[in-house]
């Protein structure tokens, strides 16, 4: 029985039940203050976005897979494609384009010109050091840690902060396929 | 006529965090379930070595005098399966099917805890629904 072909970001987009996305940018916007008040530390604050992108990844996954039928991906390059092309459009509605590989295929670049989080958010200066965003780099964490992937992402250009696009680097820091207790000598 | 004898879910490290079965042969009790789940999960993993194919990925159908085992391994690890009658047709659709119910009603759960056992009424509700669904179109043949 031949597989299902992937589909792409756009269907599958187009045929899950959608919310106001004023409501999405709101909501993530609260969070962000409440966190703010609670921890006081935009640094806190960073870490603790992180850490609930993380939470969101390692489920987000496995919909992700069971929706897109994309088949196992051969190298890193093929990954980051599709989580730039199917994962981003699926989820937030925006494709993300991958720049900047490095000579080993282990580390590339996410740039997104437009993201839903950010509608009519200003930073302020006593928030700095705040990444905004940073629970979308806790989410591809997460989300390629349960497909055996050790990565480590990283905000290296935020509008917010007066760049011009979002630039998100995921570095590839190992594969680690499941260990399983059985060993050859024993 | 149960097409459909059971159905079973293990996480990635081989734990059964839920086994179901519609047919009165064959019930088990807990203990036996996770036994059997921790074995397949075994069985799966070395078929993976012992494959004369390199890239295998692990049993997809087991194939058994009175009975036949579908296995659907996703990417994540998260492994579901299916012991039925044999010759059962659509069985990879119905378990892709579940693994979509699990994305919805289980991980999207916000207090059902990663790898462990599924307690979700939700879920039940819609695995009964899809099972069932499965089994009027068998019947209707």
């Amino acid at each position: 029985m031949a597989p299902a072909a992937p589909k792409s970001g756009d269907v599958i987009f187009a045929s899950v039940d959608r919310v106001n996305a004023e409501l999405f940018t709101l909501t993530y916007g609260a969070i962000v203050r409440q966190l703010i008040t609670d921890l006081e530390e935009v640094e806190e604050v960073n870490k603790q976005l992180d850490q609930m992108g993380y939470n969101i990844g390692v489920r987000l996954v496995d919909e992700f897979l069971a929706k897109s039928s994309v088949s196992r991906c051969v190298d890193f390059r093929e990954t980051a494609d599709v989580i730039a092309k199917v994962g981003f459009k699926m989820f937030l509605g925006v494709t993300a384009s991958i720049t900047n590989w490095d000579a080993e295929g282990t580390t590339c670049s996410l740039i997104l010109e437009d993201n839903p989080l950010v509608d009519f958010v200003e930073l302020p200066d006593t928030c700095q050091g705040l990444h905004y965003c940073n629970i979308l780099s806790g989410v591809v964490r997460g989300a390629l840690e349960m497909v055996s992937m050790k990565t480590e992402v990283t905000w290296v250009r935020d509008m917010l902060r007066g760049d011009d696009v979002f630039e998100l680097q995921v570095k590839l820091l190992k594969q680690v396929p499941e260990e399983y207790p059985y060993k050859d000598d024993e | 006529m149960a097409a459909i004898y059971s159905l079973y879910i293990i996480n990635k490290s081989g734990g059964l965090i839920f086994y179901k079965d519609y047919g009165s042969a064959g019930r088990m009790d807990t203990n036996d379930s996770l036994r059997l789940a921790s074995l397949w999960h075994s069985m799966h993993a070395i078929s993976q070595q012992l494959s004369p194919i390199s890239g295998c990925f692990g049993i997809e159908l087991l194939q058994a005098d009175t009975f036949d085992l579908h296995c659907f391994q996703s990417l994540t690890g998260t492994k579901f399966f299916v012991v039925c009658e044999p010759g059962t047709p659509h069985m990879e659709n119905l378990l892709k099917h579940i693994y979509e119910l699990y994305t919805d009603y289980v991980l999207k759960n916000p207090f059902y805890e990663m790898e462990m056992p599924i307690r979700c009424e939700l879920f039940d509700i819609s695995l009964a629904q899809a099972v069932q669904k499965e089994r009027v179109s068998l019947l209707g043949r």
